[in-house]
């Protein structure tokens, strides 16, 4: 990989990243531990001919960047657990209005104000149950840097191929840790552009009116088309409708449009999986640990292997079923009381091979204390 | 071009109740913009949650209908990306200043170009009838049943606090005024606030016992005065009609477009 070479935090990597997919609008407010997001935004942003807001609150913070996208601009927001959850009304109408944004959620300890400047990882079923209703989601994380920087791209370009919003569910250790990073030269990862409308001006332009493949062509608000945009269910001129043939329609196409597509925003790593008998299963900051203790305990003999996932929603139960279907052991390493180890035990056959190595203290977890629990359930006591 | 002009004809009939102030405004607005000479293509209206929010759905103007409390948030987004266009926000009273208050107080005090319409009937309507911050101190309501206690709010002057700067109020019995006080605050180049006091017979009218939809507007023309009137000064519980602020400060996006204008880099 050409490109410049940086050592920077997380957070800056997902500045970094952000502006190579195309960002041109961001509105956020302070929190610990994104709050270098918004930092690093407000300098870059006006340099480039960008737009950044610091809001009165998280509320309006996504909704500000709903507004700037449905006029054109890419948009992104980022914050940590707190904003996450003033956040969830209007991630639903992100979702509702098929409006392409960017929601990173630098994860720490919770509820409530919880541990703000330690690392935690509860935010898993927040990001995909959070607001209310039936829908479907998509949430994106990563371990390391480089991944970091290509995930949060890739958060752009599902965005922009569904119309739908993304979750980059980043958290504290991988947004504070410094690290090194490439930045790729432009045109090394490929961007999505936004799919305008062809419809010329003057013309009926039905904003709600997928093509055959699903997607919806857009035209930016405030532009050539005038339409209406409404939290409530609408057909395909965006006018509200109770009609329940419009209603089905509508909440099948919202889900459809990214479960019919999984596969193609299904990201993991995965590592020495061949011959593993048991298999970590694990993401973020805590796949870090379990990366070092599998590369460790290789060297020893030991069978062990890794299923590193990147996508956390739509949940990549076929994945996790494949890889671990010889496997002895299936432990879910994670920084909660146990979260995606939920859907790991629905996605395998013979859930009762699944168990959980975490941590709930505001501490990342080591490749020690996993260590400790394959030991006790290997038999060999600690 | 007539006031048809300016409608979604199949979005009506409309769902207000007979006797509501809110198609008053709504045709004052139109009148307003009609007497603009703008194109529908540059007003953006961006509404939120309740009966005053879906006027935005009955104009043919690029429209979005948000969630409650939040329209200022999304129509801030959509001002900063694109400051050509000419914004329009009208909310309820509990839209603007329960729910919303929080963003109304943000907007007028960055001074974005917008115009915030404060259509307030002081009760909740869509919901059937509950108490608003507007209801004021002794007001029945669905949830006041012995009388409300809370106190309420005056928007002029909260708005002028917060550092709106154009701040007027008129009602639904004056609309000639109404007109042109649109017309102005449209025209204003920064955060405007109008309150418009609108009847809600079905509720506020039928719990206070203030009449019938003409009977509201005779209170409407009765108890308000123009700003400055003597006879404030005689009988303090009139209510001031007009222009309370109107001024220049620098405005929010002009000030960005320096911000970007002094540090852009040059494209290599």
């Amino acid at each position: 990989m050409q490109g410049k070479v940086k050592f920077i935090q997380g957070n800056e990597v997902c500045v970094e990243a952000a502006l190579y997919a195309g960002l041109a609008f961001f509105a956020g407010y302070p929190i610990t531990p994104s709050t270098e997001i918004a930092e690093a935004m407000s300098a870059r942003l006006p340099q480039i001919g960008g737009r950044f807001l610091q809001m009165e609150d998280e509320i309006a913070s996504i909704c500000a960047i709903i507004g700037a996208s449905l006029t054109g601009r890419k948009a992104m927001t980022a914050t940590s657990g707190p904003g996450f959850s003033l956040m969830q009304e209007a991630l639903g109408y992100a979702v509702m209005t098929e409006i392409p944004c960017v929601i990173v959620d630098v994860q720490r300890g919770g509820p409530s104000t919880g541990l703000p400047t330690h690392v935690g990882q509860g935010d898993v079923n927040q990001a995909r149950y959070g607001t209310h209703g039936d829908h479907a989601i998509v949430a994106l994380t990563a371990s390391n840097h480089q991944d970091m920087f290509a995930i949060t791209v890739e958060a752009f370009n599902i965005a922009e191929t569904f119309r739908t919003p993304v979750i980059l569910l980043f958290d504290e250790v991988t947004g504070h840790m410094r690290e090194k990073v490439v930045i790729p030269e432009k045109g090394e990862i490929a961007l999505v552009e936004r799919l305008r409308t062809s419809v010329e001006s003057g013309v009926d332009y039905h904003p709600y009116l997928p093509r055959e493949d699903g997607r919806l062509p857009m035209s930016d608000f405030g532009g050539v088309h005038r339409y209406n945009v409404t939290g409530l269910y609408h057909d395909m001129w965006g006018f509200p409708s109770d009609d329940p043939k419009i209603v089905y329609g509508l909440i099948r196409h919202l889900m459809d449009k990214i479960q019919n597509y999984a596969g193609n925003m299904t990201f993991f790593r995965q590592d020495h999986i061949e011959d593993a008998h048991t298999v970590l299963v694990s993401y973020g900051a805590a796949a870090r640990s379990a990366r070092h203790l599998v590369e460790n305990r290789r060297k020893r003999g030991e069978r062990l292997g890794l299923l590193e996932l990147q996508t956390l929603w739509p949940f990549p139960g076929d994945v996790v079923r494949k890889v671990c279907k010889n496997a002895d052991y299936i432990v879910v390493v994670e920084l909660n009381a146990g979260q995606v180890i939920r859907e790991v035990k629905l996605a395998v056959d013979r859930p009762e091979r699944v168990y959980l190595a975490n941590r709930i203290d505001g501490q990342l977890i080591s490749p020690t204390d996993i260590q400790n629990i394959l030991r006790l359930l290997h038999g060999k006591g600690v | 071009m007539s006031v048809k002009d300016y409608i979604r004809e199949r979005f009506f009939p409309h769902m207000w109740c007979p006797g509501c102030g809110h198609g008053v405004v709504l045709n004052a607005m139109i009148r307003a913009i009609e007497s603009l000479g703008m194109s529908k293509n540059e007003i953006v209206m961006v509404s939120g949650i309740g009966c005053s929010a879906r006027i935005s759905g009955y104009v043919d103007f690029h429209s979005m209908h948000t969630i409650h409390g939040r329209a200022l948030a999304f129509a801030t987004g959509i001002k900063m990306s694109r400051p050509e266009l000419n914004v329009i926000v009208p909310m309820g009273d509990g839209d603007a200043l329960a729910i919303g208050g929080n963003h109304f107080l943000h907007a007028a005090r960055r001074n974005i170009e917008m115009t915030a319409i404060v259509m307030n009937n002081r009760i909740y309507g869509m919901t059937g009838g509950q108490f608003s911050p507007l209801s004021g101190y002794a007001a029945a309501a669905s949830t006041a049943p012995y009388g409300n206690i809370d106190h309420g709010f005056d928007i002029a002057k909260l708005s002028e606090a917060a550092g709106a700067t154009f701040v007027a109020r008129t009602t639904t019995y004056h609309v000639h005024e109404l007109s042109r006080l649109i017309r102005d605050a449209i025209l204003h180049e920064g955060f405007s606030v109008l309150e418009v006091l609108t009847q809600c017979p079905t509720y506020f009218g039928r719990y206070n016992r203030a009449g019938d939809a003409p009977e509201m507007m005779e209170t409407y023309k009765n108890r308000t005065v123009a700003v400055g009137s003597e006879k404030k000064n005689q009988d303090p519980d009139l209510i001031e009609r007009g222009v309370f602020v109107k001024k220049e400060l620098p405005e929010y996006c002009r000030e960005y477009e320096k911000v970007i204008e002094k540090n852009q880099q040059k494209q290599t």
